[in-house]
């Protein structure tokens, strides 16, 4: 009781209030699954709800339907949404188009896609103002400015003069929140605004975004899969599954004491992240590969891998880290021939490599797997899985149809996937099982070291830690190495036992993962480190704290 | 026969007729009759047919107004022209067909191993392509074929192959061939897309040659905008040869395709009989049913894939 009390103080009154919430997906074929099923949630002026789930779970659709929109193909069937005591589902068309941008307002997952390329961002930013009528054209430039500071972009009085693609992500992340808050809206949704950032970028776009909603005392949704993001930012939490609401509660109860199993499975998978699952005892005396002094670059003359020396033994896990735009998945592509290296030598087992794909004989192709980010797009959608994993045992080693078959059930069992899975297409599968289905392809071939672009930061955080885990053990079995290209620090504390730090196509720091992540830190290492975003809800502050020292 | 498909039950209980899993338009399943209806009569001309092939009637007859015995009518030598419509249908479709498939056959793998080499391979095949491109195709057409057409006699009689075989085929290759630009340019198009995708790369790593490449990884994916583009350049073929013909320069008497059967009933519209209007009738009535049927399946693909290029 005391707590709610409290939480009135604190919070202004409500202004969103969604009971019962139902949605479904309708096509011609009739009704289709259920997306959102009886999740109710109110919010009061300041404050912030965090909706948490995997893919699939339903925030985005909660987000959207708090406008009174749905996706195309989506409906909303049952309930209440009462934005300030009307019923959203029972406004005339102007009033719900009155409400978008004015009274809730929507801030995407990727800035860049969500911007128009051809428009300065003034442009963008004041339209709906201007439209509304609500601001004068000076006006609304000056709202802008008074927005860009408090949000602390460079130059705030020439900002809104540039065009999109002349700022960064992160810049751009903001002007986004500066386009919704324009209007002053009374609630502000959230769709996975930090994402798609590196996770540098991430603290001061979620500092920027909290500071925003304390003083403005707006009211907002939070969506994100990331716990450790909302823990910093959001009041309340809601965990969702499948569309259905599987606890509610405050930040704090969520993270340190949740009810239900889920929400513990969640919660303490970022707890075991630090924690190695490495085993396999690494061969120093005969490394496998041996990358020196290379140098690569697409046409233009930048070098984007420059000078880049590591090797990797039998049994070793190397992770590659680093931020978009380091090299880090150049390098992969420049081990397997894709991208031929301009100097320096990449030798495997001893033996220099050809730079050119088309150069290496298929035996040391072999050698040499991948497996992808986007299980997606890795795997050919008009082909079963055995064809898919098939082909590489029939084209590296000739087998007859039967050992063909054979051998791809064996390959199934390996991933813990049913044989019968053989006849289905990669359409039928889940994320995760998608992705199993790529490792046992890179298996299919018997290589001696595969690399991992990004395998997990597609997936769940649950599923991917299966895969992790997965992954792990295969290695423990059959002794193949791994090169895992990644920019999440907690997969590699999780399972590698090298680390290389990659940072504008340089090696900046590269040895054991212990030594790597304990001190003397390299300044950008202990950057990377700091910047991740830990389970605590005063973690930001910390952070944020640390820097001011450090910089004053 | 796309008919038959279109009426096997769907799985799930809806309205409506589903192929592929799409629900079937009402302009789509009329085109897809259409289709059906052309394809029928030109199979079974023969049966249908009340006379025969070139045959001139004993009670010849010019310019006979449509009656019991002549559905259609006569033309200048008394031929009834019902039958040589039926019979103009093997000789329009078939050969449309043939150069249509000439051309995506040319067209995509030319199209697709321009995606996939890329680098010079692309910039030589394109700029080609360009080329070709850059004249007006009947234009072109005419001015191929009459060159052709000049030697015909001498290479008739060095091969001992008839003319009319001989004229079919510089028809088929010529369009065939000037048609399998504009698909190399779709395929390439499409494949480039695909080229992108991983697991185009995950092939590519494993050492697979281009042939596999283009079989396996890029044709299934690219499936529904090239079928598309079939029916589309089918229609384009088919009135190519229809001009041709009726510029004079297509099928040669006695064979008569419905290009030439409009060109030489032409004069008689002047005297207020329908003649001409049966052959250019049909022409139209295949070409609108085809196109009902490309726009359906446009519109549907274009849902899917987010673009046609």
């Amino acid at each position: 009781m005391s707590q709610t009390a409290s939480a009135q103080q604190r919070f202004g009154e409500q202004v969103l209030d969604v009971e019962a919430l139902r949605i479904e997906v309708r096509t011609d074929a009739g009704p289709g699954p259920v997306l959102v099923d009886d999740v109710s949630l109110q919010l009061r002026q300041g404050e912030v709800l965090g909706l948490i789930g995997e893919s699939g779970a339903g925030k985005s659709t909660i987000g959207l339907a708090t406008m009174g929109y749905s996706r195309s193909g989506c409906f909303i069937t049952g309930g209440k949404i009462v934005f300030r005591g009307k019923d959203v589902r029972e406004m005339t068309r102007d009033e719900r188009q009155d409400l978008r941008g004015h009274g809730v307002a929507y801030i995407a997952q990727s800035a860049a896609a969500s911007f128009n390329p051809a428009l300065t961002l003034y442009e963008q930013i004041c339209e709906i103002a201007l439209r509304r009528g609500l601001m004068k054209e000076e006006e609304a430039k000056a709202e802008a400015i008074r927005l860009f500071k408090e949000l602390e972009l460079p130059n705030p009085e020439k900002f809104g003069e540039r065009y999109p693609h002349q700022v960064s992500g992160g810049q751009l992340q903001r002007a986004m929140a500066a386009m919704a808050m324009i209007t002053k809206p009374s609630i502000l949704v959230f769709d996975e605004p930090t994402t798609a950032l590196d996770v540098t970028t991430q603290v001061e776009v979620l500092a920027s975004f909290r500071k925003l909603i304390r003083e403005h005392r707006t009211a907002a949704l939070y969506i994100t899969h990331d716990l450790a993001v909302v823990a910093q930012i959001a009041d309340r939490i809601m965990v969702l599954r499948h569309g259905k609401m599987i606890e509610v509660g405050d930040a704090t109860q969520i993270l340190q004491a949740p009810r239900e199993e889920y929400t513990r499975r969640l919660v303490a998978e970022r707890t075991v992240a630090n924690q190695n699952l490495h085993q396999a005892q690494s061969e120093t005396a005969k490394p496998l590969l041996e990358i020196t002094n290379v140098v690569a670059s697409y046409r233009s003359l930048t070098r984007v891998i420059n000078d880049v020396t590591l090797s990797v033994e039998r049994g070793d896990t190397v992770a590659v880290v680093g931020e978009s735009g380091s090299g880090k998945s150049t390098l992969a592509r420049v081990v397997v021939g894709l991208l031929p290296r301009s100097s320096g030598d990449v030798r495997f087992q001893g033996e220099s490599l050809p730079a050119r794909l088309q150069d290496r004989p298929r035996d040391q192709l072999r050698r040499i797997q991948m497996i992808y980010q986007m299980p997606d797009v890795a795997l050919n959608p008009r082909q079963t899985l055995a064809e898919i994993i098939g082909r590489p045992v029939e084209f590296y080693f000739g087998r007859s149809k039967d050992q063909v078959r054979e051998r791809v059930g064996e390959l199934l069992r390996h991933i813990d996937l049913p044989e019968s899975f053989a006849s289905r297409r990669p359409g039928e599968l889940s994320g995760g099982q998608k992705q199993r289905v790529c490792i046992a392809r890179a298996l299919a071939a018997e290589p001696e070291l595969i690399i991992c672009d990004e395998v997990t930061s597609a997936l769940d955080q649950l599923v991917g830690e299966e895969i992790l885990r997965l992954l792990n053990r295969l290695q423990e079995e059959l002794g193949v190495a791994y090169m895992f290209i990644t920019h999440d620090l907690g997969t590699v504390k999780r399972i590698a036992n090298k680390v290389a730090v990659m940072l504008k196509g340089q090696l900046v720091a590269y040895g054991e993962t212990d030594k790597i992540f304990s001190p003397p830190f390299h300044p950008y290492t202990e950057l990377l480190l700091s910047s991740v975003p830990e389970m605590r809800a005063d973690w930001l502050d910390e952070v944020l704290a640390k820097r001011t020292r450090k910089n004053a | 026969m796309a008919v038959t498909d279109a009426k096997v039950p769907a799985k799930k209980k809806a309205p409506g007729i589903r192929l592929f899993g799409h629900k079937v338009p009402f302009s789509a399943q009329i085109g897809f009759l259409i289709i059906a209806f052309n394809l029928f009569l030109m199979i079974f001309a023969p049966f249908l047919a009340p006379y025969g092939e070139g045959i001139v009637p004993a009670d010849l007859q010019k310019w006979a107004n449509p009656s019991a015995e002549h559905w259609f009518g006569t033309d200048a030598i008394g031929r009834d022209i019902l039958s040589q419509l039926l019979y103009g249908a093997r000789l329009s479709i078939g050969l449309s067909l043939i150069t249509t498939c000439i051309a995506f056959v040319v067209g995509i793998i030319t199209g697709f191993s321009a995606a996939i080499l890329g680098r010079w391979a692309d910039v030589a095949l394109s700029r080609f392509a360009d080329l070709i491109l850059s004249m007006p195709t009947l234009i072109f057409c005419l001015v191929i074929i009459t060159a052709v057409m000049a030697n015909e006699s001498a290479f008739v009689a060095a091969t001992g192959i008839s003319n009319a075989f001989f004229e079919g085929m510089v028809i088929v290759g010529v369009i065939g061939f000037l048609y399998a630009v504009p698909v190399f340019r779709l395929s390439r198009a499409v494949a480039m897309n695909i080229v992108a995708l991983e697991y185009v790369e995950a092939a590519r790593l494993r050492g697979e040659n281009i042939w596999w490449v283009i079989r396996k990884e890029v044709l299934p994916n690219a499936i529904p905008p090239l079928v598309a583009e079939f029916g589309l350049r089918f229609c384009f073929t088919f009135l190519l040869i229809a001009s041709l013909s009726f510029l004079g320069l297509g099928i040669q008497p006695p064979y008569q395709d419905w290009g030439s059967m409009v060109n030489q009933n032409a004069q008689v519209i002047f005297l207020g009989k329908p003649m001409p209007l049966f052959p250019a009738g049909a022409i139209a009535l295949l070409t609108i049913g085809v196109n009902l049927v490309v726009d359906w399946l446009l519109s549907v693909y274009s849902r899917a894939h987010g673009e046609n290029a």
